[in-house]
């Protein structure tokens, strides 16, 4: 049984034909408006994440297909004790396809060892969150028409911000790609990801705490914000969620391309006044995270051997 | 010091020192019946200093435990008081249930029947990673 824990999960092929699927949705919603037509996806989040939620319903529901679940830990059997892998097990009898938020790390991977219907890593605590990497790939795909060859810059938390991470490893694998790492000193990538994927990989990059200095040759301005839950300290949070903010006047010297992303939700690492800015694709971003998703859900139901042939007639160009 | 002749049993041999104690509790050997003997500091041309582990009964050894603690320990089986066996060791691709995973965010901290399983991510810098939640194995020296 496929499912998708983690973004390298999957070859590059497979996110290359992910987001060529996506852009057919975008372009011909009617092919696909009933090809999951009787099949349900079941969205167990044991945290609430209302974006990703809501995501994977749109998704679900544009596809033709019905969706149940829960939206939070209280009103699920976790609260009696119960296994995540007895959970997705149970909910595989009624669903599917399930896609799954819990707040412990490594819960997928926990969870799936007896599921007999594909399982979608809705976000696993600070640790992996692949359907935003997919979200980030085809809005970069979508914004420059490659995914190689560009300047990425990254910033904000570095340290725990796990979207980073994985967009880091994705575009790892195209060629030509240079990482600017903006952060504070406290906040940089971990020690592994830097020798495990930068350098292994020989990516080119470089690590700095200035923003506005990076500003001129970046294609793409990936911002995050600084997360409270992933803090053990409050101290150490609060001196450091508003190292970076990002102002009309920051952007003066960028490109006239550059596309600013952010996984949201923000809270005020982007000035609202950035969001007129028709450089500002954030919200563009969301959108492409239900196209995604469809795409998604439509490859596992099909590695599944779950779809009906007979109710995917022209789904394809 | 004079410590008995085995006549069935292992020797676990050329462990660094100071790490005997560590490998007789990973491999539970307080559980045993028989004689074991931990010899701290014992002079090794090769080493300068090693600790030794004389089990007397031929038990069936967690090799990959040995193997994660010091790949460079050599496990000796002795049969009628002769060597029958020795046998060198190298870091296990993983190991299950001989280290537990120290992220407090871990699923492994809530459910706790899980088997505690890590794999073996960098050969060479002998990096043990978490099969659930990926963290680095703080153990291995």
């Amino acid at each position: 049984m496929r499912h998708l824990i983690d973004i390298m999960d999957l070859s590059t092929e497979e996110l290359d034909e992910m987001i060529a699927v996506a852009k057919d949705i975008i372009a011909y919603p009617e092919k696909y408006a009933h090809v999951c037509a009787g099949k349900k996806l079941a969205t167990l989040f044991f945290e609430p994440s209302t974006r990703t939620r809501l995501s994977f319903e749109a998704a679900m529901y544009e596809l033709g297909g019905n969706v149940l679940g829960f939206s939070e830990a209280q009103s699920s059997s976790a609260a009696k004790g119960e296994s995540v892998a007895d959970t997705i097990t149970t909910v595989g009898c009624y669903a599917d396809i399930i896609a799954m938020r819990h707040p412990k790390e490594g819960a997928p991977v926990a969870g799936v060892r007896r599921s007999f219907v594909p399982l979608i890593n809705a976000g696993d605590g600070g640790h992996n969150h692949p359907t935003q990497t997919l979200t980030d790939l085809l809005t970069i795909s979508r914004e420059k028409e490659r995914l190689d060859h560009l300047t990425i810059g990254l910033c904000g938390d570095l340290k725990f911000g796990r979207t980073v991470h994985s967009l880091i490893n994705a575009m790892s694998r195209y060629s030509g790609n240079k990482f600017v790492l903006i952060s504070p000193e406290e906040l940089r990538i971990p020690e592994y990801l830097k020798y495990e994927t930068l350098i292994k990989k020989e990516q080119e990059y470089v690590e700095t705490t200035d923003l506005e200095g990076s500003m001129p040759e970046l294609d793409i301005l990936y911002m995050t914000r600084v997360q409270r839950e992933r803090f053990f300290n409050e101290e150490d949070y609060l001196r450091l969620k508003d190292s970076y903010i990002l102002t009309p006047d920051k952007l003066e010297n960028a490109k006239e391309d550059l596309s600013i992303l952010h996984p949201l939700p923000r809270v005020n690492e982007i000035s609202v006044a950035v969001d007129n800015d028709p450089r500002a694709r954030y919200f563009e971003q969301v959108r492409n995270g239900k196209y995604i998703r469809m795409a998604l859900i439509l490859k596992l139901l099909e590695d599944a051997g779950t779809l009906n042939t007979d109710t995917q007639g022209g789904k394809r160009a | 010091m004079i410590i008995g002749k085995i006549e069935d049993g292992i020797v676990l041999d050329h462990i660094q020192a100071g790490r005997g104690m560590e490998l007789y509790n990973i491999l539970g050997l307080e559980k045993l019946d028989c004689e074991v003997a931990l010899i701290q500091n014992a002079p090794s041309e090769k080493l300068g200093r090693k600790d030794i582990l004389k089990i007397d009964k031929l038990i069936d050894l967690n090799v990959d435990a040995v193997g994660f603690v010091d790949p460079g320990i050599t496990v000796n089986i002795i049969k009628d008081g002769k060597r029958a066996k020795r046998s060198s060791l190298e870091l296990p691709e993983e190991i299950i249930d001989i280290i537990r995973c120290k992220n407090p965010r871990c699923i492994t901290t809530i459910e706790q029947e899980l088997p505690q399983v890590f794999r073996l991510t960098d050969r060479a810098a002998k990096v043990y990673r978490c099969k659930y939640c990926e963290s680095k194995a703080e153990h291995v020296k």
